[in-house]
């Protein structure tokens, strides 16, 4: 393996590596715009200037020393782009010396002369890679007497996409994308010199599933979101991960909440899921999934109009409906959309509590979600968990029209309900679930089968509690609360903007809407103990350190082992992959 | 009892500060020497003290050619110490693409550093002369955009000031 030294430090890399992926491996950042570890480097904003030489030898080929022991180093005449040199055996390279610095200020006056300046405005300020450069090697005055060029400055792309000319200093990052991740090689540049601006190929628009990742890898603000445009400022956001709930695959995702409203959706890197992406699907269902029509507060259906009642009657009419009934006469069916706290405990409310066997969950599949990059057709992010949970599928051969039948034969009087909207699955069972004598509906959105409810009891979704999701590949991944709600007012482990740290309840901007759910794992466990259980489960971490106590699958995990880890593989708690050093293209500094 | 030691203002005053006439007349004289000097109250409210260009008065939003200078950047919102100002912005067709679709500064909270004025890129926030705040309850506190703007014109002295100084 070639052997190098760059800054001093002596780093064995695997060969036919670039000089910035060696450095990057080994801790060391060089500063960069165009090169992206999932790109091919292009080599075009030479910004990764660095000194590159080789160790001196006397005329018999034997290395020489200086006084001082240190090599005696013959540099290269020229500087090196560090994305596009290859490390060779004995290389020395310089990237902190005062010359090479000097060498990358002069880069970076060159990719500010037409940059407009507009920070105020634009929305990357504030995880800007040429903001953050700036403070190093800019002296902040500009020496460009002359006018700055005058480009578009919106310019749609795609349908989620508005590109400012400007703004743009063409690192050719978005139209690598597309090339090469989207396989959708619609965008080129045009123009010569300072001219030179980003289109479409005539006829064409960037509309990819997954177009809108260059938002997120564009290193300046040309590249902005229709999505979230102007809508807040990075520092007044907080930020907190958590797993997206568009489909099985789980792509980590951080979400970006202010005023308690869901803003901003992100991809966080995880080489073992989602590599540096997400899809544009789950970055717009994310918001739309925490914000809009939202369940609030139980109801119970009294002469057939769903009135609002307290938990402890809600709770309290729930389990007298399950003890009135036989245990065969309900049926439980569990979620794909719930945690697997949720599941784990409504499998336990069947199992050990209602002692029946009648319950299943479906499963959401679709024909044409998935492609052959991140998205699957299970579209339901936990359907793997739901099972291993202890829900299991078809061991009573359920399934829609089984349990159709059933319906309509009256074996089912009490249905009880986890998050699904049973019209998803099919018109009829929504039909037939009206028609049973008591729908117990533990579900977050006001969706048909919650209008049908007899009891409706009001659930957080993901972004509200700390929980886990199972993905497709058998991975376990954690989140953690972004949105508070009535009953999580401040968990200690949620991320806070300052606005949330130092704001007063009656201060306006703190006025965001707080729904009254609970986590499902929590209502049921009401119930169980309703009906004469012991459970005392005090958070979603107790449940889950239950499943790991219970439960092969499981075994040996732990919240801060899943976090730590970026989730692990079920069945292999302590056998976690081995940790690299993750690139994330920008990130905004704490406050 | 044998081993305090007493110092009372008794003991300590002598025999004429004790009968108080000399010092009767002393203050007297005071006071009558002083109502012949010039005075110096202002008939407050019908006489108004109007400040320099370097008071820190009410901060008000600058209004230029029938709109805001504001770009919504949100830096006030963010260097404010005592969290008075709320910015949200929203989009326009114009040069400057962004502008406050609301600016509320709470003046219960405002403590009149004139960090907002500092931080501001574009000079579109800055301290009024404004000094009588008077609310007649806490939401009358909250001024939005409609209070808030002040045209250029009435503003010149501190622009002026910040100019020179800042």
């Amino acid at each position: 393996m070639p052997q190098l030294i760059i800054d001093g430090r002596v780093l064995e890399v695997e060969p036919g590596k670039t000089i910035i992926e060696a450095a990057f491996e080994n801790g060391i950042t060089i500063p960069h715009f165009c090169w992206h570890p999932a790109l091919s480097p292009d080599g075009n904003c030479r910004m990764c200037l660095v000194t590159v030489g080789a160790h001196k030898k006397d005329s018999d080929g034997a290395l020489l020393y200086g006084d001082d022991g240190n090599p005696e180093v013959s540099w290269f005449p020229k500087k090196q782009i560090a994305c596009a040199t290859p490390v060779t055996d004995g290389m020395i390279v310089d990237s902190i010396s005062k010359e090479t610095v000097e060498t990358q200020n002069a880069v970076m006056e060159f990719l500010l002369i037409n940059h407009p300046l507009d920070c105020p405005i634009c929305d990357e300020a504030g995880q800007c890679k040429l903001q953050e450069y700036a403070l190093v090697h800019s002296k902040g005055k500009s020496r460009f007497d002359e006018e700055k060029v005058a480009k578009d400055k919106r310019v749609q792309l795609g349908p989620n996409i508005i590109f400012d000319g400007e703004r743009c200093i063409s690192c050719s990052r978005c139209i690598r994308f597309a090339d090469e991740v989207a396989k959708q090689p619609v965008l080129t540049f045009v123009g010569r010199g300072d001219k030179v601006t980003i289109t479409t190929f005539p006829d064409t628009t960037f509309d990819s599933p997954y177009s809108m990742n260059v938002i997120d890898i564009c290193p300046v603000g040309a590249l902005t979101s229709m999505d979230f445009r102007f809508k807040a400022r990075v520092w007044e956001m907080s930020f907190t991960d958590s797993v997206c709930p568009g489909c099985a695959r789980g792509c980590n995702i951080s979400i970006g909440v202010m005023n308690n409203e869901v803003l901003r959706t992100e991809p966080v890197t995880n080489m073992h899921v989602n590599n540096y992406w997400m899809c544009d699907h789950g970055r717009l269902a994310v918001p739309t999934i925490v914000n809009n029509n939202r369940t609030s507060g139980p109801m119970i259906r009294r002469d057939g109009v769903l009135e609002s009642v307290t938990w402890d009657e809600a709770i309290a009419a729930t389990v007298e409906r399950l003890k009135s009934f036989k245990p065969q006469e309900i049926t439980i069916l569990g979620s794909s959309l719930a945690s697997n706290e949720d599941n784990y405990l409504l499998a336990k409310l069947a199992k050990e509590q209602l002692q029946t066997s009648n319950i299943d969950y479906i499963q959401h599949l679709s024909h044409d979600f998935g492609d052959d990059m991140l998205r699957v057709n299970e579209t339901a992010p936990n359907a793997i968990g739901a099972h291993t949970a202890g829900i299991a599928v078809g061991t009573n051969g359920h399934g829609v029209a089984k349990l159709v039948d059933r319906i309509k034969h009256g074996d089912v009087k009490v249905l009880v309900v986890l998050e699904d909207s049973l019209d998803d699955f099919s018109d009829e069972l929504a039909e037939a679930s009206a028609g049973v004598e008591a729908l117990i509906v533990l579900t977050s959105h006001t969706n048909l089968t919650a209008k049908q409810a007899s009891i409706l009891l009001p659930t957080t979704v993901f972004a509200e509690t700390e929980g886990t999701f199972t993905n497709i590949h058998h991975r376990v991944q954690h989140f953690s609360p972004a949105v508070v709600t009535k009953d999580n007012e401040r968990l200690m482990t949620m991320k806070q903007s300052r606005w949330d740290k130092f704001g007063a309840p009656n201060d306006r901007w703190s006025s965001g809407e707080k729904r009254d759910a609970r986590p499902a794992w929590k209502i049921i466990q009401a119930l169980c103990v309703g009906l004469g259980a012991n459970y005392a489960f005090g958070s979603s971490g107790d449940v889950f350190n239950d499943m790991a106590h219970h439960l092969s699958g499981f075994k040996d995990m732990s919240y801060p082992s899943l976090k730590k880890h970026q989730g692990l593989i079920l069945g292999k708690g302590n056998s976690p992959e081995k940790e690299e050093e993750v690139y994330q293209s920008h990130v905004m500094k704490p406050a | 009892m044998a081993n305090v030691k007493t110092n009372t203002e008794a003991q300590r005053l002598t025999f004429w500060e004790r009968i108080y006439l000399p010092e009767i007349a002393r203050g007297m004289g005071l006071t009558f020497k002083q109502m012949l000097q010039p005075t110096f109250t202002r008939q407050y409210p019908e006489e108004r003290w109007e400040p320099e260009g370097s008071y820190r008065g009410r901060p008000v939003l600058v209004l230029e050619d029938g709109k805001e200078r504001c770009v919504a950047c949100g830096l006030c919102s963010r260097v404010c110490p005592a969290l008075a100002i709320e910015v949200r912005a929203a989009e326009t067709t114009d040069d400057k693409e962004r502008y406050p679709e609301k600016f509320e500064i709470n003046m219960l909270r405002c403590i009149y550093c004139g960090f907002c004025e500092e931080v501001c890129p574009e000079e579109a926030i800055v301290m009024s002369k404004d000094y009588e705040l008077v609310f007649g309850s806490q939401e009358e506190g909250i001024l939005g955009k409609e209070k808030l703007l002040v045209p250029v014109a009435q503003l010149r002295d501190r622009l002026e000031f910040l100019r020179q100084w800042k």
